[in-house]
């Protein structure tokens, strides 16, 4: 079992880059990337094609290692952890891949599951929770078709499914609405709210999409209506949402939507107009 | 298309010789960790040994025909007909009846896991695996090298019967033997030497059979286009492979015996 690195802040702070390179082939794809995530946020990662997005989710989880620089997630440093120790940190993280990355030789039920099944769980435990978990996405009708027969926005909320199934203390989010149509996106969006607003779980969403980033930062999740609603700026509502830019490798913005409206540099201007 | 500078050839080689040892080895070790996927490796051992057994029965059943029609026509000439059973039971357990299933196995089977893990790589389910906290070898490879070398061991032994049969099938229908004659002449060529030789060298195959398919699998990149290359590439180097390992394990139970 690995141990937990005390000098890090693990109360507040779920993620923590400090000077963060890599590059594939020569080419660098992050250059001295630092920021934090704190606990029960979501920052919204934003930036163009390329730009290192998903590779921060990747490192954040170990399934790449950075050249330079110290990442801790939950208070361990996953540039130091071995593989086999990486298996343990990443139980307590979800991921939602971008094309949805669902076993497609395995039904939506042994996919939401997978995580128990390996944890050798009891099956009315495991078919409980599995029941729950597509509940929470609107999908249980689907629970015995395969991937195959799913449209793109199923399988991103069957994605959802699983990575949310254990309740894990961060999640992942790479571009969860890319290729969706406006009505399905917004509705991945709102199950994103949902995880944000009822379980308090903190978030890194990668997209270039600027419009959820600022759905998210607007609005908050009624579970009385099961719907969300515009926040209309009430302090009341702690809805805590950061966002971050990502240009060429390097992070050009951090902060509040507010802030990211106001500020002046005109690249930022011109990426948000 | 790009060249590649013969320093950069030699570098991707000597990466992927280290790729490759590394997979092997850790194929291994993990038979000793837990957890075991003794389900997927029962799995696995249906699908490649139960799967391939209708073309090792019918690859050793003709090599049996085959072996018994060509060495009859030369056996004929020196007044020896007798010795067909010596000749194909000789051939059969020692090396074609090992030889011929593993280049079945490995175009049926090498292929196969190529494909399957190569598609899982490309439409990241291999990463969602590992990000999901379960050891892609343990899971996936362990099994599936477990599986074949096991299931190696008795399709070798099934293709060597049917070949055996198949020679007793020409030698009773067409040469005119005596089908007792035939049985003895071929059990009593065989020496602890020659049946030990057969018997090890299915297990050798089977593990390059696994071990080639699944690397090929977990490093492909490409898309579709990948795939395809990984497959073509698992089939022919887990085929060249076995042969020539097949000239090195023939060499050493010569020196051995």
């Amino acid at each position: 079992m690995f141990e937990e690195d005390k000098s890090i802040d693990t109360v507040h702070k779920a993620i923590i880059f400090e000077d963060v390179s890599i590059a594939f082939e020569d080419s660098p794809v992050l250059d001295g990337v630092s920021f934090e995530l704190r606990r029960g946020e979501t920052k919204v990662v934003l930036g163009v094609a390329g730009s290192g997005k998903s590779t921060i989710l990747k490192l954040c989880l170990g399934l790449l290692r950075p050249d330079r620089g110290r990442i801790y997630v939950l208070g361990h440093d996953v540039t130091t952890m071995s593989e086999e120790e990486l298996f343990d940190l990443r139980s307590k993280v979800g991921i939602v891949f971008q094309e949805s990355a669902l076993f497609d030789s395995l039904t939506v039920r042994d996919n939401v599951a997978f995580r128990l099944m390996e944890e050798h769980l009891p099956e009315s435990e495991v078919e409980k929770r599995v029941r729950e978990s597509l509940s929470f996405v609107e999908l249980e009708e689907a629970i015995d078709k395969f991937p195959a027969e799913l449209s793109g926005g199923m399988r991103r909320r069957v994605g959802i499914a699983r990575a949310i199934i254990t309740q894990p203390e961060v999640l992942l989010y790479d571009s969860p609405t890319g290729g969706l149509d406006p009505i399905t996106s917004t509705t991945i969006i709102e199950l994103i709210m949902k995880q944000r607003d009822v379980f308090k779980t903190s978030a890194l969403m990668v997209t270039h999409r600027l419009q959820d980033g600022f759905t998210l930062a607007g609005h908050y999740y009624d579970p009385a209506s099961k719907h969300m609603k515009p926040s209309d700026g009430k302090p009341s509502l702690d809805i805590r949402t950061s966002f971050m830019i990502l240009r060429e490798g390097k992070a050009v913005f951090e902060g509040s939507a507010h802030e990211l409206g106001q500020v002046q540099d005109p690249y930022i201007k011109e990426y948000i107009s | 298309m790009e060249l590649t500078s013969p320093l950069d050839f030699v570098k991707r080689s000597v990466l992927a010789v280290q790729d490759y040892t590394h997979l092997s080895l850790r194929s291994l070790s993990n038979m000793f960790r837990k957890p075991f996927y003794m389900a997927d490796a029962i799995q696995q051992a249906d699908l490649i040994g139960v799967g391939s057994l209708p073309i090792v029965v019918l690859t050793g059943m003709f090599t049996g025909i085959v072996l018994a029609l060509n060495t009859s026509k030369t056996l004929e000439q020196f007044g020896s007909l007798s010795l067909t059973g010596r000749l194909v039971s000789f051939s059969m357990v020692r090396e074609l009846g090992p030889v011929l299933t593993s280049l079945m196995v490995a175009g049926r089977n090498s292929s196969g896991m190529a494909s399957e893990l190569g598609s899982m790589k490309v439409t990241e389910q291999i990463d969602a695996m590992r990000a999901l906290g379960t050891d892609p070898f343990k899971k996936l490879v362990t099994p599936r090298v477990v599986a074949t070398v096991f299931m190696m061991f008795f399709l070798t032994i099934i293709s060597d019967l049917v070949g055996l049969v198949g020679g007793w099938i020409i030698s009773f229908s067409m040469l005119g033997l005596d089908s007792t004659q035939y049985w003895n002449s071929a059990y009593q060529v065989l020496k602890y030497n020659d049946v030990i030789t057969g018997l090890v060298k299915p297990l050798v195959f089977g593990f390059i059979i696994a071990t080639v398919g699944c690397y090929y699998g977990m490093t492909t990149k490409g898309g579709t286009q990948g795939v395809g290359r990984s497959t073509t590439q698992a089939v022919v180097v887990a085929s060249v492979l076995i042969l020539f390992v097949d000239a090195v394990l023939t060499q050493l139970f010569i020196t051995l015996s």
